[in-house]
């Protein structure tokens, strides 16, 4: 199990950050991204290689709106 | 300082617009492009939120296409920790050094939380940030914030959002006659006058969301606000005159006829 932008999703332990980030439409190249697992930042460069431990909270941001 | 060469350096950066817009309140992309088009900003800030699949648009995308460059902020953090963490995550996604320092201490007031304020502070000058920190208009703070390395102090005029204006203009002024950095007002302003005034107090420039994209036109106050900042700028280099309780006529009395 792992959290997605506090969404629950099983049965995907071990995939990697890139993986991760084209179920919510991200290409692997895209500008404005950035990626923290468990509260670190995960380098653009890590994305198709890191692995996604089981239990891990990804949280992957772009900006929006704001003052 | 003349009026003819008056740069807005932070940083080593050379801004040629005194405003800085934030993004935030904008009904659609449409009027956002509109309002940065017409306010003349260079400089616009943007909140960190999660990727939405839904969201059909890319806000980064839109600034682009505007030629602005992004100051991201730290809008929604109430701990150093994140605070930290999301300036890194900004580092990231918009490969700048430059953030805009938010660490918020209540929900109601949205006003500053002082001791986090100050150590996120110091940890991202670390890093190697350049931070520019939204804070309350407590000179002494503002001074601790520049001590400790932040490229530039933003003290509110008022509580986000609230279009009170400078509630306090002789904290604004303890601050700018003590800072080494710029003083950008942040927060409060209400309509074009707010900004005048920031800037007449010896500002160095403003930051101004809801006042323009709130308003009922908000391209119309871009400019309004933008011609405040200038006229305020100009007003500042220009000197004004003392306050007086008494009047002093403006005619003299000399050749004055006996009727």
């Amino acid at each position: 199990m792992i959290w997605l932008n506090g969404r629950e999703l099983e049965g995907r332990d071990g995939v990697t950050v890139a993986d991760l980030l084209a179920d919510l439409g991200v290409e692997p190249q895209a500008r404005g991204v950035a990626v923290a697992v468990d509260g670190e930042v995960v380098p653009r460069a890590d994305w198709a290689r890191r692995a996604v431990a089981p239990g891990a909270r990804v949280e992957a941001l772009t900006a929006m709106q704001g003052g | 300082m003349t009026v003819a060469s008056d740069p807005f350096v932070i940083a080593g950066r050379e801004l040629a617009s005194r405003l800085i817009l934030g993004t935030g309140g904008f009904p659609r992309m449409e009027t956002l492009a509109e309002a940065i088009r017409v306010s003349g900003t260079e400089l616009v800030t943007v909140a960190m939120r999660r990727v939405d699949p839904r969201s059909p648009h890319s806000l980064a995308d839109v600034l682009r296409e505007c030629g602005v460059d992004v100051l991201p902020n730290t809008a929604g953090c109430f701990t150093a920790r994140d605070a930290v963490l999301t300036a890194g995550l900004a580092r990231e996604a918009f490969e700048t050094d430059w953030i805009k320092l938010e660490v918020i201490g209540d929900e109601r007031t949205l006003l500053p939380d002082a001791p986090e304020l100050l150590s996120a502070a110091e940890q991202l000058v670390a890093q190697g940030f350049t931070v520019l920190p939204y804070t309350t208009d407590d000179p002494v703070l503002a001074r601790r914030l520049e001590d400790v390395g932040c490229a530039a102090v933003m003290p509110l005029g008022s509580p986000i959002g609230s279009g009170m204006g400078i509630r306090n203009t002789y904290n604004i002024q303890l601050i700018v006659e003590r800072a080494g950095v710029p003083v950008i007002l942040d927060a409060g302003v209400g309509t074009a006058s707010d900004a005048a005034l920031a800037m007449e107090l010896g500002c160095d420039a403003v930051l101004c969301a809801s006042a323009i994209s709130r308003a009922q036109d908000p391209e119309a106050m871009a400019r309004a606000i933008r011609a405040g900042v200038e006229g305020g700028r100009l007003a500042r280099l220009a000197g004004r005159i003392p306050r007086r309780l008494h009047a002093e006529a403006s005619s003299s009395f000399e050749g004055l006829a006996e009727l």
